[in-house]
């Protein structure tokens, strides 16, 4: 019943072009996520195109995330009520759970970003049910290797979701207006997702583990981190794959989410000075480089035509 | 000219003030146009979609499950290649024998980058020594074997000299040894006690012995697989495609020389971010290097580094600039506020 629909056992087809050796299945894999993040870009952002017929004339508004009202003092000799304060100050309410957000995120390249979340849950949840049953349940059960499955392709997505939307965030120069930290929390996190896929790969006690091991361990003993990991070792890269190395990647997605709502969603290249702050006088002179780069953006996008 | 210069310089100086203006208005809180949000009603459908995905492909492709390879199989399978890689093992010739820190004090596999090896520096941390646990401690659980315990006391009882001759003798009939209906006959030679000990350990492999007696690191509970795996593997850095294992692992398209580290079993995807750390095992002079490994290691940590500081580094942190992508992202924003445009499109009040 659990059985696949789609018998993927048999012998792959590989595509060869000079030092290039490709699988079709990793091809694909590669093309789906190269259209879908071109997709992203071009294809209409629906709510929005709905929401622009709605309330075509509107006025713009100014609604800033930070609270109207300072948060409530406390004892300041008192440790707790100093850290309520500063972070009631720095992250109150209205920006860690916000119901409003710049109206400039408006494209589906936006989505990737809790799509990573969301693949992150999965994974999760699917690798808490195969931990609570262990390692070797989903050789054994058909159960356990619906999970199995369900945890590989909950990681297909994650990853895929997660590249996708460092590709956008490189494209929108995402680490504009110190924002650096952010960059960086999500760069850790993608490199830190690797080494977490790498040693579930280790964890499956199967053939792919035996071969990866080996193969791996070289790159491990070469660099010396092989002094510390040993990859034969299936107890070792078992405790990483579900203790250790979750941990580091819940604490920089943390980091990472904290950051995001810390710092908003960064404001589109050349965005009118005005959005960003700007005393409207001080934008209005005609000498206002930020103005003058604004506008060029602006006209540049009508020039262009209607393409967009 | 000067004038002209200085004017330049001037225009520089207002381009870089312009700059940080930018970046530090950038870091200021939106005040332009807002929408509705729903944070938690987005992360909810996000969950339920990738759910969906996720369900979707588990019942259309289930995940691969290859068996691992055992010690039986492969002795069963290649008695002759499993007999010269034992016999490797004790003359010391074995790639794990020969491999260097973290297992021994061997050259072999050790690299370095510009003449400084952090894998010599660490020193030796997993310490093997391939004759002893691979071939000689596994040999000496069998018991109710006079002729193999025998052999054994000949043999440890031999000085090295004595043990070297045995094993190149056998080395040399091995060779000449032919596999008949399964069964291994090496011609008689001068080697000593070693034909019982070889001839032991292959049915001890073939009757699945060895397989439990390589990973008993301790006395019940067993976690790591070092021994048997780089036995095993010995024989595919001795006979590569040749060996039991070299032919399986090329079957599944996973060896380096074949993109092997991101591709998966069967005709599932692997893991196609690995594409650019494999893709520099493939080129020179990483394909031909000794000290490819490291050399490879330390490119992708570069470039890792690099990623992360793209922020700080003029004229990469500039290139979402000069590609204009960003338009294709913010075009309705750019739309609405064209010269001309409707501003105040898509708002909440």
């Amino acid at each position: 019943m659990l059985a696949s629909v789609i018998n993927l056992n048999s012998s792959a087809y590989y595509f060869h072009w000079g030092v290039v050796y490709i699988s079709l299945a990793n091809f694909l894999a590669i093309v789906v996520m190269l259209v879908i993040f071109v997709a992203a870009l071009v294809l209409p952002f629906v709510h929005t195109r709905n929401k622009l017929k709605a309330q075509a004339g509107a006025q713009p508004v100014a609604k800033a995330y930070e609270p109207q009202t300072p948060p409530p003092a406390g004892d300041p000799t008192l440790w707790t009520a100093r850290l309520r304060q500063v972070w009631l100050r720095r992250l109150p309410p209205e920006k860690m759970l916000p119901d409003s957000q710049p109206a400039y995120v408006a494209s589906w390249i936006y989505v990737f970003g809790v799509l990573t979340l969301a693949g992150f849950v999965l994974t999760v949840v699917t690798g808490l049910v195969l931990a609570l049953e262990g390692p070797a349940w989903w050789h054994t059960s058909s159960v356990g290797h619906f999970f199995n499955s369900m945890h590989l392709w909950s990681v297909e997505c994650f990853m895929g979701f997660m590249a996708i939307h460092l590709w956008g965030k490189f494209w929108m120069a995402a680490w504009r207006g110190r924002r650096a930290l952010t960059w960086i929390s999500g760069v850790l996190a993608f490199v830190i997702s690797v080494f977490e896929a790498f040693t579930g790969y280790l964890s499956q006690t199967n053939f792919d583990s035996q071969w990866i091991a080996f193969e791996a361990k070289d790159a491990m003993n070469a660099s010396g981190i092989g002094a510390f990991f040993n990859t034969l070792d299936f107890g070792q890269a078992f405790m990483l794959h579900i203790a250790l190395v979750p941990v580091f990647l819940v604490g920089i997605i943390a980091l990472h989410i904290v950051m995001v709502r810390l710092r908003g969603v960064v404001p589109p290249i050349d965005a009118n000075p005005e959005h960003l702050g700007e005393e409207p006088s001080v934008v209005a002179e005609a000498t206002n480089p930020l103005r003058a780069a604004h506008e060029l953006a602006t006209q540049e996008l009508a020039a262009s035509g209607k393409e967009l | 000219m000067a004038g002209i210069q200085a004017t330049s310089a001037g225009m520089g100086k207002d381009r870089r003030t312009a700059l940080r203006q930018r970046r530090e208005m950038e870091a200021r809180p939106w005040r332009g146009p807002v929408r509705r949000y729903d944070i938690l009603k987005e992360g909810t459908i996000a969950v339920a979609v990738v759910a969906v995905l996720v369900v979707l492909f588990a019942v259309l492709f289930s995940s691969p499950d290859v068996r691992p390879v055992t010690l039986q199989a492969w002795a069963s399978a290649q008695p002759k290649g499993f007999t010269e890689i034992a016999l490797s093992e004790l003359n010391g010739t074995s790639d794990s024998a020969t491999y260097g820190p973290p297992y021994n004090s061997g050259n072999g596999e050790v690299q370095d980058l510009w003449g400084i090896s952090i894998q010599k520096a660490l020193g030796i941390t997993d310490p093997i020594n391939s004759a002893e646990d691979f071939v000689l401690q596994p040999l000496s659980t069998v018991s109710g074997q006079p002729q193999l315990t025998a052999a054994l006391g000949r043999y440890n009882d031999a000085s090295a000299t004595q043990r070297s001759a045995w094993l190149a003798a056998y080395g040399k009939a091995l060779a000449k040894a032919q596999v008949v209906s399964g069964r291994l006959t090496v011609p008689r030679a001068a080697d000593g006690p070693v034909p019982v000990m070889l001839s032991t350990f292959l049915g001890m492999a073939r009757s699945g012995g060895l397989d439990a007696a390589l990973v008993q690191h301790s006395p019940f509970y067993v976690t790591n697989y070092t021994n048997p795996l780089l036995f095993i593997g010995d024989s595919w850095k001795a006979q590569h495609g040749k060996s039991y294992w070299g032919q399986i692992v090329e079957a599944q398209h996973m060896s380096g020389s074949q993109w092997g580290v991101m591709n998966e079993t069967g005709s599932w995807p692997g893991q196609p971010w690995l594409w650019l750390y494999t893709m520099w095992y493939q080129v020179n002079p990483m394909a031909n290097s000794g000290n490819g490994d490291v050399e490879v290691v330390a490119i992708m940590s570069f470039l890792t580094i690099l990623l992360a500081l793209v922020p700080f580094i003029p004229g990469l942190r500039d290139i979402p600039r000069k590609i204009p992508v960003h338009r294709l992202i913010w075009k309705d924003y750019y739309r609405s506020n064209r010269p001309g445009g409707s501003p105040g499109a898509d708002v909440t009040t």
